[in-house]
């Protein structure tokens, strides 16, 4: 079992993809952190409470009929390549926003494109994971989501072993954190520093 | 067969499928995923798979027999198979995928015409060897052993 802590991280994963959709629900769900799938970028929205119109809920579970974000989501975890909206067009619309621009918000994608990449984190993705997603991929998330839950837990975060693992994670961490720091955007000169967001003032939250 | 014999040709079937590129260390992963809690996890996300493309593989012939081929749409479609089975490991069929979207992006109605039938033929192919592992396994839990690793 994880930390107490883990079990209070909720975090809201958005796919068109069942099989994809499938699979980061239990690899979130085997980090121990509570899952909501959704399957495009405008479901999420309404997830998170942002409307464009006032439009109603409709079968969105777990969330009641309302404005606001009922639920506290403490991570999105999107695919870039989906119809209609895409994760990186998501990403924008969450950044933009005065009540959402603090929720950490990683993208996955089967492609290895540097320019998306880049892209994406200087839009103010966290993380870009190339697919199919590990279970190590996943332990850089606790990072992220600590940094905006807890202040006694904030620290300086880089791309070493985080400071709670999971006694399931420990072993394939070792093996697979150097292979996954290669695993993004290796081609043309893009080292895993570099793909690190520029510090651009978030800092822990309050 | 008895139970030692089951576990022992589940675990040669299953190297064989990994030796011959059928499945690859995705799929390995699924199983790890898999335990007391989810027992049917790797069932599951192949059913979904098997469905998926199966929808997508209908959709990728009637967009080939169109008068007019719109290959955006043949690679989207394609895309999603691509994806789906890198998800679960089904390499061989990834590997068509990746042949398919070369002929999509160059319009070359043949090449999109022999991909799709190749496509299918390693897609029925992994459906069968998937089917018949699972079987194995279910014999081997129905005889109360458990599946080895």
């Amino acid at each position: 079992m994880g930390m107490a802590a883990d079990s209070e991280f909720h975090v809201l994963a958005v796919d068109d993809s069942i099989i994809d959709r499938k699979l980061i629900e239990r690899l979130l769900k085997t980090s121990s952190y509570q899952v909501t799938t959704v399957d495009s970028g405008s479901k999420a929205l309404e997830f998170l409470g942002l409307h464009e119109d006032d439009r109603i809920h409709q079968n969105t579970p777990s969330v009641s009929p309302n404005n606001h974000q009922e639920v506290e989501v403490n991570l999105v975890i999107t695919d870039y390549c989906m119809p209609g909206m895409t994760g990186y067009d998501l990403l924008k619309k969450i950044k933009e926003s005065s009540s959402l621009k603090n929720i950490p918000v990683v993208i996955m994608s089967s492609e290895n494109v540097p320019s998306r990449i880049s892209r994406c984190l200087e839009e103010g993705a966290e993380e870009f994971f190339l697919k199919p997603v590990r279970l190590s991929d996943l332990s850089k998330l606790r990072p992220h989501l600590l940094k905006t839950k807890s202040k006694d837990h904030c620290k300086e975060q880089v791309d070493e072993k985080p400071a709670f693992p999971s006694p399931k994670q420990e072993g394939k961490e070792e093996q697979q954190q150097s292979k996954n720091n290669k695993r993004k955007a290796m081609e043309e000169g893009v080292s895993p520093e570099r793909t690190r967001p520029r510090p651009n003032g978030i800092t822990s939250m309050v | 067969m008895d139970l030692v014999q089951l576990q022992r040709q589940l675990v040669e079937y299953r190297t064989s499928l990994y030796h011959e590129g059928f499945l690859d260390e995705q799929y390995t992963q699924l199983q790890e995923l898999q335990d007391e809690n989810n027992p049917d996890f790797v069932v599951e996300v192949v059913s979904l798979f098997f469905e998926d493309s199966e929808r997508l593989l209908n959709e990728l012939t009637k967009a080939l027999e169109q008068q007019s081929i719109d290959f955006k749409r043949v690679d989207a479609h394609v895309h999603q198979l691509k994806g789906s089975s890198s998800s679960i490991g089904a390499q061989r069929v990834q590997k068509v995928c990746i042949a398919f979207r070369n002929y999509c992006e160059e319009q070359n109605v043949e090449g999109c015409l022999k991909c799709l039938q190749q496509v299918r033929h390693e897609y029925s192919l992994v459906k069968t060897k998937l089917e018949s592992m699972f079987q194995l396994e279910q014999q081997i839990l129905s005889a109360g052993g458990s599946i080895p690793m």
